[in-house]
């Protein structure tokens, strides 16, 4: 029992990651009706922004302190960080150890800036396009931005520390009534999970409370109706756009403590998110995220010693598996509207 | 003309000449010139080229005539070459029951990966087929590590039982041979003061690449090519028209499975080890790539599509801040620095980044890829025709508005 409960929080993290991509990706394909290959990518950029802002934060000036000598007898260097300097010692090192949580303050407007460029400077231009199209300039796109990471941040993966105060594990089980050590889950891991809780219950409620949710989604259901009483609907799916790009931008900054870094996670995840957003139904946001976390949870289950004992190797292939058994018997997924896309 | 068109025939005819003949057209340039390094003739790019047109035109079989975008092409590619690799450590290390073997084992996972795809289109296909591929590679890479050596790859060993083959006691791997003629043979012939190599691998790629080349341009002139056609147009009409879509889309792509495979199996001919990555998705990217860029669903495209990507590939990788720097010494100081500043991503190790934007851009610009492009350009130089000449009697005229 508590091995299964281990493996279903082990799955949390990785299903939050599959749902967050899966919101941004479904939210641009219900408003905008383009297959956005290049979603994985802005997830990649999001974990990026975290490692540049850990770097920013860590430069560091150097002072040459006479009083105290090294080793070889020469004058000690000292390196502070700039901030140090600025806001005092404490406060300072309480920045640089938080920098992957205050690193969300520059993806957030890096991301809805890429967001909208992409939009307007290039996905614009292939509504009427066939979705082979768009799957090929968004996959081109891909391929571009995971170029230029590669050349600015190099090939290898990136440590991202989280904040020393989760660093390291505790003891799950004993809150919920089970034997000490028999659930040890990582802190970030479930901070990581509440965030993407929150973010995922901003989006909806900002669909569902907010004059503008409720346009958008009047767009969502039809766009030209909401076009002809003179709402200007594409520069609301820009902005939605540019929402869903911060989406996955803040996924990416938040799991690189998890995982570090490299050029080539964000395809890792695309594919990935694709599977989980047609299993959880083309243009339906509560499926992608419930899909998301439900594959995250079996890929979890499939890790079990138990079960690989049981049937070899299928923890690589659970996922792809579900897939192909909900796409031949519910082609709509788990929660489409019957018509979308279904042929 | 062995059933073809005029036109066709001709087509045919220069591609033959330039496949024969590429050692010595791709090596336009004498070895001791500084632009050696643009020689393409080398038997292992040349090889490629061979080999990856075949993989391109079998892909466009199945995406250029029927619409079908597939995702997962690559699978078949490494199924091939570990079908080939085997046989070569079991049976004989004769090529062609290896390349036999790859194609019909590629095809019979092509036939039952293709039942269950096919069940779907647009979007949905290509996520299914991007979902068997990536299975394959995962379960290459980890369950089937038995059959397929996992990360290490699938490689010959002086134990392997080889039983067609006579005792091997030399002691040192043997290599893929036609009938005794080694793929790794090269004959060397001194014309004109030049040296050219012809690599004996490459011209039995060349060779079945004709023959893939020509059949795939029987299936386009064919019924069956047509009715490819009408997949891609229309599939509610041609249902309605009383025929089953199904059965033509499926054999395309157990045909295109087969060429992939054919592909794999010819790698792992010229050279015998096998790997997983072959399988990856980045793969099955490459080849969309190359189809793209050469232009869906001509009959020159995809080649033209695998020889560009295959060549610039081998050449810009070899691009350094010391090659650029002699280019652009005629500039001057500042602005030599300052451009190669500005080229230096796109050269050498970042040669992926500009196959991304020339990728972006020809999709952008020229959904037909280079052949549209080459169309163009020829048009700009041919008479237009008058525009005055139509009879305008016999043109449509747009019926008015109702309401007008």
């Amino acid at each position: 029992m508590d091995a299964i409960l281990l493996q279903i929080l082990n799955g949390l993290d990785k299903g939050s990651a599959y749902a967050l991509i899966a919101l941004g990706l479904t939210l641009i394909f219900g408003t905008l009706g383009v297959v956005n290959f290049a979603h994985g990518a802005l997830f990649m950029i999001g974990a990026f922004c975290a490692v540049a802002m850990n770097r920013l934060l860590s430069l560091s000036f150097e002072t040459i302190d006479p009083t105290r000598q090294d080793f070889l007898g020469n004058p000690l260097k000292v390196q502070t960080h700039y901030v140090e300097a600025w806001f005092g010692p404490e406060i300072g090192n309480a920045i640089v150890d938080w920098a992957v949580p205050v690193s969300l303050l520059l993806t957030v407007p890096i991301m809805v800036l890429v967001g909208f460029a992409m939009e307007r400077g290039l996905i614009r231009f292939f509504y009427k396009r066939p979705h082979a199209d768009q799957i090929l300039v968004t996959f081109g796109l891909a391929i571009v931005i995971q170029e230029v990471i590669k050349y600015y941040f190099g090939a290898n993966p990136i440590p991202t520390p989280a904040p020393s105060m989760f660093r390291g594990s505790f003891d799950f089980g004993v809150l919920i009534g089970f034997e000490p050590n028999a659930i040890i889950y990582p802190y970030w891991r479930l901070v990581y999970f509440c965030f993407a809780a929150v973010v995922i219950g901003a989006v909806f409620a900002f669909l569902q409370f907010t004059t503008f949710g409720m346009v958008v989604r009047a767009g969502m259901a039809d766009r030209e109706t909401v076009g002809l009483l003179g709402i200007d609907i594409d520069k609301r799916f820009t902005v939605m756009f540019g929402i869903a790009a911060a989406v996955a931008g803040v996924a990416g900054a938040m799991y690189a403590p998890i995982n570090s870094p490299n050029y080539h996670m964000g395809m890792d995840f695309l594919v990935l998110s694709f599977v989980v957003v047609v299993v959880g139904g083309m243009g339906s946001l509560p499926g992608a995220v419930a899909a998301g976390f439900l594959l995250g949870v079996l890929e979890g289950i499939a890790s079990m010693k138990e079960v690989i004992d049981l049937i070899p190797g299928i923890n690589q292939v659970i996922i792809y598996l579900v897939a192909i058994v909900v796409l031949l018997t519910r082609p709509r997924g788990l929660m489409g509207r019957k018509g979308v896309m279904e042929d | 003309m062995r059933g073809l068109e005029r036109k066709d025939f001709i087509l045919l005819a220069f591609v033959t000449a330039i496949a024969l003949l590429a050692p010595i057209i791709l090596n336009p340039f004498p070895a001791d010139s500084p632009l050696a390094q643009f020689n393409a003739g080398y038997p292992d790019l040349m090889q490629r080229f061979a080999i990856y047109g075949i993989f391109a035109v079998g892909f466009n079989i199945l995406f250029g005539l029927t619409g079908y975008l597939s995702f997962g092409h690559a699978a078949f590619l490494g199924i091939g070459s570990y079908a080939a690799v085997w046989m070569f450590k079991l049976l004989t290390m004769n090529v062609l029951p290896a390349v036999l073997l790859s194609v019909l084992l590629s095809g019979a996972f092509a036939l039952i990966i293709g039942f269950i795809s096919l069940r779907r289109s647009g979007i949905y296909f290509s996520i299914l087929t991007l979902a068997f591929a990536q299975m394959s590679y995962a379960l290459a890479y980890s369950v089937l590590t038995p059959i397929t050596n996992g990360e290490t790859g699938l490689q010959l060993s002086l134990n392997d039982p080889r039983v067609l083959d006579p005792v091997n006691t030399s002691g040192s791997l043997p290599f893929p041979s036609l009938f005794g003629i080694k793929m790794n043979a090269v004959a060397e012939i001194e014309a004109l003061g030049r040296v050219y190599q012809f690599p004996a691998g490459y011209y039995f790629c060349a060779v079945i690449f004709l023959i893939a080349f020509y059949l795939s341009m029987r299936i386009f002139r064919s019924p069956f090519g047509l009715m490819l056609r009408a997949v891609k147009t229309n599939q509610t009409r041609m249902a309605y028209t009383g025929l089953n879509p199904r059965p033509y889309t499926l054999a395309a792509f157990v045909i295109s499975g087969m060429y992939a495979g054919l592909a794999g199996g010819l790698l792992a001919a010229m050279d015998p080890l096998a790997g997983a990555e072959r399988m990856q998705w980045t793969a099955s990217g490459e080849v969309v790539l190359m189809t793209i860029l050469g232009g869906v669903g001509t009959l020159l495209g995809p080649i033209l599509g695998a020889g560009f990507i295959k060549y610039f590939e081998n050449i810009f990788s070899k691009i350094n801040d010391n090659v650029l720097h002699q280019w652009f010494s005629f500039l001057p100081d500042g602005m030599e620095d300052f451009v190669v500043t500005i080229l230096h991503p796109f050269v050498g190790k970042g040669w992926h980044l500009t196959l991304g934007v020339l990728f972006m851009l020809v999709v952008i610009f020229l959904p037909g890829g280079l052949i549209e492009g080459f169309q163009r350009i020829g048009r700009l130089f041919r008479r237009r025709p008058k525009a005055g000449k139509d009879d305008p009697e016999h043109h449509p005229k747009p019926a008015p508005h109702v309401a007008e």
